[in-house]
């Protein structure tokens, strides 16, 4: 039988709760981008457009694409959103 | 006619006629056969056309038998079993009975060989879904189901005109490719548009869809918009339109995506979004580029529907499924968001995960026949799903800042719904073939070459890393408790301000007109009311003796107008 939420233990805390290790897979995305980078470089590319041939065409675009998306939507916000009750006065 | 000559869609049909009958272990173990019956039912199916029916000199083909009938048949069949696990949890039967007869009206639209079948189940899949929508039990729910209802009956009434304009231009009504220029050609195709969420039509998927019950989102994902990417595969295939219509619907609900809050509605923007891919498919054309839609639609339907299903546990158990609330849940559920990771890798197209064996089809299809900006978009919108279906939807809801929120795991029917999506999700990654196989045309497509996985996880790494340090860095914007205006605003505010200023103005221009004319109306109202009144002239009555001497007067002003003629 489990004791009510008030009465137990606090919680351990679990690998994710500390900053360290977040700051670990922060980094470790990092790293594994530079690692694709340099894969390509061993690679014999068969690709479909021109554009495919750049040097980290995909991982550049992505990121530039991502951070537009971003940035865009948050401008986005400010024109569309609206308080939650929005429709039930109109 | 034997079994074999029936829709498969009827197996269904029938037997959610007959699950609110049973209780309890039976009810339950019925929830489970009768798709596992319409498998069986399917397995029998023959090449062919079957079950005609002769109407109005017209002859009907409830189920035509080919490779994208089957196709379709395999997958909502599959979604149904899926779907109905998920649901064993209820006691009402109302929502399994109601997902049932809706997926089986998906079902018998998929193999309806003539218009009018397919009018029939097209308009059965809005009676029978709208009943899902309801089943969210709120006011808004109710509302957004009008709302749903209305759309999808206006797209049922166009294919009915189409259909009967086609008949009259070509005295058939067969269900075959019809392109823009045939009579009828854009009645059908608004009609499959406005079920297909095409952009500006768009609006009822991200409007009902959130608003249903945990289980009826998970019926709802699956089946409505693929059987609207089926009707236009097989009556708008190198349609050109199609491709930048598939283009904006890839690109412009991830926009709206990131800024969501409400985390089911962030799936039905990238419903939409993945539903662009397939439309691209379907316009360029080409046996590659279709046999990417129908794999995309196959893969689609399960990943969206794990995905829909681990935020339907999420509301299930903690009572919310927005961004804001929630965080931290993986101590609580931690199958549950194994099973949503597995979901959203797969939708991103990692490789080893089915999205990428299937999306990469539409991709290279774009890419090979020089559809540069359409490719470019398509790249862009791969990049944009994994931003917010791959990370933002995990990470809102089970990483992030912990809310505090501490639930039990989701029930066991719902994690053995899940888990058979998920190994649906590894195993058609792991092993494409058995997809390619069943798909319409030949396939000789190998998604696997080193450069094109590179590509694919450069992609998805460093959109990785653009969320990381957008997160790092807080520009992200964060979850906020509101909600976001999109094209129905035209015609829920916009519309309904037009139509109450119209009303007002024409009510004060009566006063004002009655105003004017008063005085000299007053009068002549009088006049008329005095002779209408209970002794008015007109009104009362008058005995019998006064009306014998009228008629005898007239017939003397008769006979003498009669004489003065001659």
């Amino acid at each position: 039988m489990k004791k009510p939420i008030n009465q137990r233990q606090p919680e351990p805390k679990r690998w994710l709760d500390h900053p360290r290790n977040v700051r670990k897979i922060y980094f470790s995305v990092w790293i594994g981008c530079v690692i694709l980078l340099l894969l390509e470089l061993l690679i014999d590319k068969h690709v479909e457009t021109a554009a495919e041939h750049w040097f980290g065409f995909h991982g550049f675009f992505g990121l530039i694409a991502c951070v537009a998306l971003v940035l865009a939507a948050k401008l986005l916000r400010r024109v569309i959103s609206r308080p939650e009750d929005y429709y039930d006065h109109r | 006619m034997t079994i074999a000559e029936l829709s498969p869609g009827l197996t269904l049909i029938v037997g959610s006629l007959l699950l609110p009958l049973l209780r309890g272990k039976a009810r339950s173990a019925y929830m489970v056969l009768l798709p596992l019956l319409g498998l069986v039912h399917l397995s029998m199916l023959a090449t062919g056309e079957f079950g005609v029916v002769d109407f109005i000199g017209q002859r009907l083909v409830t189920l035509r038998v080919d490779r994208w009938s089957m196709l379709f048949g395999w997958i909502f069949m599959i979604a149904a079993l899926i779907s109905a696990i998920y649901a064993l949890h209820l006691r009402s039967p109302l929502q399994a009975s109601a997902g049932f007869a809706y997926a089986g009206s998906a079902i018998g639209a998929v193999f309806a060989g003539d218009l009018i079948t397919l009018f029939i189940f097209w308009e059965l899949t809005a009676v029978t879904s709208v009943l899902l929508v309801w089943a969210g039990g709120t006011v808004s729910a109710y509302r957004a189901g009008m709302r749903y209802f209305i759309v999808q009956i206006t797209s049922g009434m166009l294919l009915f005109f189409g259909a009967v304009i086609q008949y009259k231009a070509t005295g058939s009504l067969a269900f075959e490719h019809i392109g823009l220029d045939a009579p009828g050609g854009w009645l059908f195709f608004i009609a499959f548009g406005i079920k297909c969420a095409f952009p500006f039509m768009h609006t009822w998927l991200q409007d009902a869809y959130p608003e249903a019950s945990e289980v009826g989102t998970v019926f709802l994902s699956a089946f409505t918009t693929k059987l609207a990417v089926y009707a236009l595969a097989r009556g708008f295939a190198g349609t050109d339109l199609l491709i930048p219509i598939g283009a904006i619907m890839t690109a412009f609900p991830i926009f709206f995506a990131v800024i969501e809050n409400d985390l089911r509605k962030v799936l039905a923007y990238s419903l939409n979004n993945q539903l662009g891919f397939m439309v691209v498919g379907i316009g360029i054309g080409t046996e590659l580029s279709l046999n990417g839609t129908a794999a995309h639609a196959f893969t689609h339907i399960i990943y969206k529907a794990l995905l829909f299903m681990s935020m339907g546990a999420v509301l299930y158990r903690v009572g919310t499924a927005k961004g804001s609330e929630l965080g931290g849940l993986y101590k609580s559920m931690p199958l549950t968001t194994v099973f949503c990771i597995i979901g959203a890798a797969s939708i991103s197209g990692f490789p080893l995960f089915s999205g990428f064996v299937s999306k990469s089809m539409i991709l290279s299809a774009a890419g090979q026949g020089a559809y540069l900006m359409t490719w470019v978009t398509l790249l862009f919108a791969s990049a944009g799903v994994f931003h917010h279906s791959g990370i933002k939807i995990p990470y809102f809801a089970f990483f992030g800042h912990d809310s505090g929120k501490r639930c039990k795991e989701a029930p066991v029917n719902m994690l053995i719904a899940m888990g058979i999506a998920a190994i649906l999700c590894v195993g058609i990654g792991v092993m494409p073939a058995p997809l390619y196989a069943i798909l319409p045309y030949p396939v000789a497509y190998e998604p696997y070459t080193a450069s094109h996985v590179l590509g694919q996880l450069q992609l998805l790494m460093f959109s990785a890393l653009a969320f990381s340090i957008l997160m790092w860095t807080h520009v992200y914007p964060p979850e906020l408790r509101a909600i976001n205006l999109d094209f129905d605003w035209f015609w829920r505010v916009a519309l309904a301000s037009v139509w109450r200023l119209g009303t007002s103005f024409w009510l004060s221009l009566r006063s004002a007109t009655a105003r004017v004319l008063g005085a000299r109306c007053a009068d002549c109202f009088t006049l008329i009311s005095r002779h209408r009144q209970a002794d008015g002239l007109l009104i009362r009555s008058w005995p019998t003796r006064s009306m014998a001497m009228w008629v005898m007067v007239m017939l003397l002003a008769y006979l003498l107008v009669y004489y003065l003629g001659r």
